[in-house]
């Protein structure tokens, strides 16, 4: 939660401190976006490619332990892809792009403001702090109606950190390595999947 | 797009070929640092942006629905793993 604070007060200066007009003009209207989103994607890539495990799950995956990121990846696009029936204004690849993000908006968002703009990529920024609020928030819900594995899904890439909390607590201590596991797949999906549907 | 997809590859074997180095252990680190510098960028570009200043709201609601359904999505997912994989093997 800690996390989510420092990034959500990063954007919030930022949005005060152009709103009154308390920076250079060069800075607010520069492209530094694109290489610092440059540079990023770059060391996500170190990350990855320097973890024997991320390595592992990337390049032989089990299918037996896959089956939970693979239904959260999966049900989470359909059910966005309800949702972009309603929502006005937003594609089908806009509303799985955004989805794509499982909870981890710093990444998600940043991203999707570089290819699809800064008001999608604000939608995204709350979508995936709301779906992480609603894994945190509703943990003794998802686990009552949807049972033990639906509040690791709904927390999406957020179980091995800031979600694995409450998922010790209301799916039981059984269910941590699950959780991690599931966090880490889905985490190391979201770059890949974000950029295949802004692509697309 | 195609720049972004090369550069993560080449992370990748770059991170690879100096798993072995001390200061790969910074690497989190320093992609908190570039998050942080970007989500900062984000927030200029929305405080800039009149048209999204006065549409907050359908924004927030926008991101509502998505979120909602797309948790409703994934929890029926994961009901159905743990009664067909789960359970099964128990």
């Amino acid at each position: 939660m800690k996390g989510s604070l420092t990034i959500i007060a990063f954007f919030i200066a930022g949005v005060l401190l152009s709103r009154f007009n308390l920076l250079p003009q060069r800075l607010v209207q520069s492209d530094y976006t694109l290489y610092a989103l440059y540079f990023l994607m770059f060391v996500v890539g170190i990350s990855i490619g320097s973890d024997k495990q991320a390595l592992k799950a990337l390049f032989k995956p089990n299918l037996k332990i896959m089956a939970l990121p693979l239904g959260t990846i999966l049900g989470t696009w359909i059910g966005v892809s309800f949702a972009s029936l309603v929502i006005q204004g937003m594609s089908l690849p806009d509303c799985l792009a955004i989805g794509s993000g499982f909870g981890y908006y710093s990444l998600s968002s940043v991203f999707i403001t570089e290819f699809k703009g800064a008001e999608m990529g604000t939608i995204a920024l709350a979508s995936n702090i709301i779906r992480e609020l609603l894994a945190l928030l509703l943990a003794p819900l998802w686990v009552r109606y949807f049972g033990k594995l639906a509040v690791i899904s709904v927390g999406g890439a957020t179980t091995m950190d800031t979600t694995l909390p409450v998922i010790t607590k209301f799916s039981g201590k059984e269910y941590v390595v699950v959780a991690v596991f599931h966090g880490f797949v889905v985490d190391l999906s979201v770059p890949f999947l974000v950029t295949f549907f802004c692509a697309v | 797009m195609l720049i972004v997809v090369a550069l993560m590859a080449c992370g990748i074997i770059t991170g690879y070929l100096l798993r072995n180095r001390e200061f790969i252990r910074y690497t989190g680190k320093v992609v908190s640092a570039a998050i942080f510098l970007l989500l900062f960028l984000l927030g200029i570009a929305v405080g800039n942006n009149r048209d999204i200043l006065d549409h907050l709201d359908t924004i927030g609601l926008k991101a509502l629905v998505l979120t909602v359904a797309a948790a409703l999505g994934s929890a029926m997912m994961a009901w159905l793993i743990f009664k067909y994989v789960y359970k099964k093997q128990n």
